[in-house]
């Protein structure tokens, strides 16, 4: 089954762009140290999840671009063509010349039904070249104008238009110390309306995914740049195939519909994190050698401590003792605070896998009451490697990995709204206060839920 | 891409504009190997083929031919837009979009304002159309003027309704410059409130620009460059310091180093506009950022380098410890990165700042201008214009108290531990 991505604004197209780039050459890669067989089954499940053909045997992203300024989109088009080992279709974008000024409302309520149809239409066109649809992959930041308003708006449509097809949405976090000044309304704008349409959120933090390039991969100019190719690695070790049931040579047909089975067993609750290890630059890569014991254990900290990497984790930080009662409403400023799932999904790619000890994982007292490990936790597996790394693991989990930091985005978003400030920018363009309270409501009442696990 | 129109009025106004086409032609230049006609450079100008009578002559694609700014040149007196079209920049303007009269409008804000604005409407009106209709995309119109005369001041803040007017899609960003304490024009205060007024109604944004600062500036690369201590702090060839290569007389005028800053400012203001970079800033990001509230458009700017070698990188957050912001937006930064540098650089900084650091210029400035009114002194010239009343002038001081008391209000939470809000509570 196939995926179609959707690349929104500057920062959905320039990450899209990695993501494919990453996708192609992880297929690619020589040092699968798997058999040939293997290699080549792999290699067919990603193409059909990803590429269409083109004629003349260059693999076709199956995206779909958008952008309301046309600089960044010619951009991608031209780097990916350029590599000469895949492409964008030549007609899979929509482009516009003017942006939307960082404003969430000028994407939604004005870019949005403007220029509904045709965008609808090529999505439509992108979907049809697919055997088989599992769903939409959309890429889009929360702090801009295009990728947060006009995202909000597509992935409405594509509730409305294609109500069986699974959505889930790739959303970057913006940097905490700013951006773009109106990002925490712009934000909360989004993460309200996309609660309401998306299955689920995929929360790729900007300062997080900055830590780990200056702290692992050892860059010292980080650019943004660097980053989507570290956001990129991450989500290819999501997406790249893995076994079904029947194991080797046999892999999973509908990667969306398996993750929001793993992973979203309940509406409220719909924040996904990824957590990767190991993560270094290539260069150490043929210095290190690692265990699925110690790759496991630092994972299964990093879930419970709320760490962002493999470096610095806080081993204090242990599952609370089991027999007592739970504990209720849990204070956000808790020091040793531990991260509670509602779900987890472990992903192994490299050799031996099938020795890997998942038994960390499947303790009790890393979930919620009303699931069961056994309903709660999945894994799964190829030996198949993923970019050179001999053994690499995945982390997706639906737990309290955002609690704070949605928390805070609300916290300050309130804060500006008391004031007012701003907020004739977005009434300009139809969007009330009522509306900026409404998003307020709903994501406090996420916030409760997450808080309250 | 976008296109944006300049609109100079006046004598200050046209100079400046000068400096910017100047510097827009020998920036594009030098990114723009190949003279193809690209979007970037489709931003300030058109590619026209001149050998073609009439309005036929729009080239969009292909090989350079000609080039026209995007620009209307105002002037009530004939003598600087003359000399703009003798000089070595005379084909970079089309001489269909020129306004002149002859007399001027003598440091007198309702000559520029009532009597030039009156009569010249309708051909003002049909410029700007026609300078509108050769955009494919128009996204803003720059205005330069000055406060303190008749014309940059009147005329210039006319322009403004009409422009809103007109196209009220599209931005309108004010260059003003502000008339220094020991400006000559004597009735300097009264203009610059009077068009106070008009900024503060009509315009999204202004970039004020004082001349005292652009003063100090000059003087201290003056000194610099004069001691000989140049190598690694001034910059002998940078765009600022030297207008050698500049296609302009040898003798430097007394503003040319003043003018070219705030050409400067108004070329990388819209480079993220007109070149790539890995986080863009359209222009109307700007407005949407920098005003939380619609009367508090003013922002402060600096600029560099201007003369020193200064290290910029991903910069912004440094700054944070020593500025003080509003408790409603700690981190009020936005941030806009552009791979193409200036030339005769090889990286620059821009800051834009909503400040209420400008509290005390509008105050300074209400300060001259009731030494004056107080005595009536001068009012005559400006009372026996039809149209102008004492009520004129009581509306505009009172514009600029309002927004005096805004920034204020601002000014006082500074201090004050502000008690947030409490959140919205969900019943469990």
């Amino acid at each position: 089954m196939s995926i179609v991505t959707v690349q929104l604004g500057q920062c959905g197209n320039q990450i899209g762009f990695e993501v494919f780039d990453a996708l192609y050459n992880d297929s690619h890669c020589p040092q699968g140290l798997c058999s040939k067989r293997e290699n080549e089954v792999y290699q067919e499940s990603c193409k059909e999840r990803f590429f269409s053909e083109e004629e003349n045997g260059v693999p076709v992203a199956r995206a779909v671009l958008v952008d309301m300024e046309p600089k960044v989109i010619n951009q991608t088009l031209s780097k990916a063509a350029q590599s000469g080992q895949w492409k964008y279709g030549q007609h899979s974008c929509f482009c516009q010349k003017q942006g939307s000024g960082n404003n969430w409302a000028y994407g939604y309520s004005v870019h949005g039904p403007r220029h509904e149809e045709p965008i609808m239409n090529l999505i439509q066109k992108e979907v049809e070249k697919c055997d088989c649809l599992s769903g939409f992959f959309i890429i889009m930041s929360m702090a801009g104008g295009t990728g947060s308003g006009l995202g909000a708006f597509i992935t409405q449509n594509l509730q409305d238009q294609y109500s069986n097809a699974l959505k889930m949405n790739q959303i970057i976090w913006p940097y905490g110390t700013g951006e773009v000044i109106v990002q925490n309304y712009n934000s909360i704008l989004t993460l309200s309306h996309l609660y309401r349409s998306s299955d689920a959120l995929l929360v790729h933090e900007n300062d997080a995914v900055h830590k780990i390039c200056a702290k692992l991969m050892n860059i010292k100019q980080i650019s943004f740049r660097d980053i989507n190719q570290v956001l990129a690695h991450q989500l290819g070790s999501v997406f790249q195939p893995t076994y079904s049931m029947e194991g080797s040579y046999h892999y999973r047909r509908n990667p969306l519909g398996d993750l929001m089975e793993s992973l979203v067993p309940h509406p409220e609750f719909k924040m996904l994190g990824i957590r990767n290890i190991p993560q270094m630059c290539e260069n150490s890569l043929a210095y290190s050698t690692f265990t699925w014991t110690g790759l496991l254990k630092h994972l299964r900290q990093m879930l419970i401590s709320n760490s962002k990497m493999e470096e610095g984790i806080n081993w204090q930080v242990r599952p609370p003792l089991s027999g007592l009662p739970p504990l209720g409403k849990v204070s956000l400023n808790r020091e040793l605070h531990f991260n509670t799932s509602i779900a987890n999904l472990v992903i192994l790619r490299g050799k031996d896998v099938h020795s890997a000890d998942l038994g960390g994982f499947k303790d009790p007292e890393l979930y919620t009451s009303w699931l069961a490990p056994v309903n709660a936790f999945s894994a799964w597996k190829t030996q198949r490697a993923f970019r050179k790394y001999e053994k690499s693991a995945a982390l997706v989990s639906n737990s309290q990995f955002l609690l704070k930091p949605l928390d805070t985005i609300v916290g300050k978003a309130w804060n500006m709204f008391a004031s007012k400030a701003y907020i004739h920018q977005y009434t300009k363009f139809g969007i009330e206060e009522e509306d900026f309270l409404d998003s307020f409501t709903l994501l406090e009442q996420v916030v409760a839920s997450y808080c309250n696990v | 891409m976008t296109q944006s129109v300049v609109v100079q009025v006046g004598q200050c106004g046209n100079q400046i504009g000068c400096c910017f086409w100047d510097l827009a032609l020998r920036e594009h230049a030098a990114v723009n190997q190949k003279g193809i006609y690209d979007e970037a450079i489709s931003s300030f100008f058109r590619n026209v083929d001149t050998r073609v009578v009439g309005d036929g002559g729009s080239i969009s694609k292909g090989k350079i031919c000609s080039l026209k700014a995007r620009a209307v040149l105002i002037d009530m007196e004939e003598g600087v837009v003359n000399e703009i079209l003798q000089g070595p920049l005379r084909d970079v303007f089309d001489n269909k979009q020129l306004i002149t009269d002859i007399s001027g409008s003598g440091n007198n804000w309702a000559v520029g304002h009532k009597v030039f604005g009156s009569l010249y409407q309708e051909q003002i009106l049909e410029k700007l159309r026609k300078s509108a209709e050769h955009c494919d995309c128009l996204q803003c119109f720059f205005i330069i003027h000055s406060m303190g005369g008749g014309t940059g001041s009147g005329l210039g803040t006319f322009l403004l309704k009409v422009l809103e007017d007109e196209f009220p899609e599209v931005y309108r960003f004010v260059t003003s410059v502000y008339p220094s304490g020991e400006d000559d024009v004597i009735t300097s205060p009264y203009n610059s409130i009077l068009a106070m007024k008009e900024l503060n109604e009509h315009a999204d944004c202004v970039l004020p620009i004082d001349n005292q600062s652009l003063f100090d500036i000059i003087s201290k690369i003056d000194l610099m460059v004069n001691s000989g201590k140049l190598g690694t702090t001034v910059k002998p060839k940078s765009l600022v310091t030297s207008s050698a290569e500049a296609l302009k007389k040898q003798h430097q005028k007394p503003f040319d180093g003043m003018n070219n800053i705030v050409a400067n400012l108004l070329l990388n203001l819209t480079s993220s506009a007109r070149f790539e970079g890995s986080l863009n800033m359209d222009l109307n990001e700007i407005s949407m950022n920098l005003v939380p509230f619609p009367q508090l458009h003013y922002l402060v700017s600096s600029l560099t380098p201007l003369y020193t070698l200064a290290d910029v990188n991903i910069p912004t957050r440094r700054l944070k410890p020593s500025l003080q912001f509003i408790s409603w937006n700690q981190e009020g930064w936005k941030t806009s990165l552009c791979s193409v540098p200036p030339v005769g650089h090889s990286h620059s900084l821009l800051a834009l700042a909503n400040n209420t650091c400008v509290k005390p210029t509008f105050m300074e400035l209400r300060e001259r201008f009731m030494r004056l009114y107080k005595k009536k002194a001068h009012l005559h010239h400006y009372l026996q214009i039809e149209g102008m009343e004492e009520s004129c002038f009581a509306e505009a001081v009172s514009s600029v108290s309002g927004l005096i008391e805004e920034y204020k209000q601002l000014d006082a939470t500074l201090g004050t531990p502000v008690e947030d809000l409490p959140r919205l509570s969900v019943a469990v």
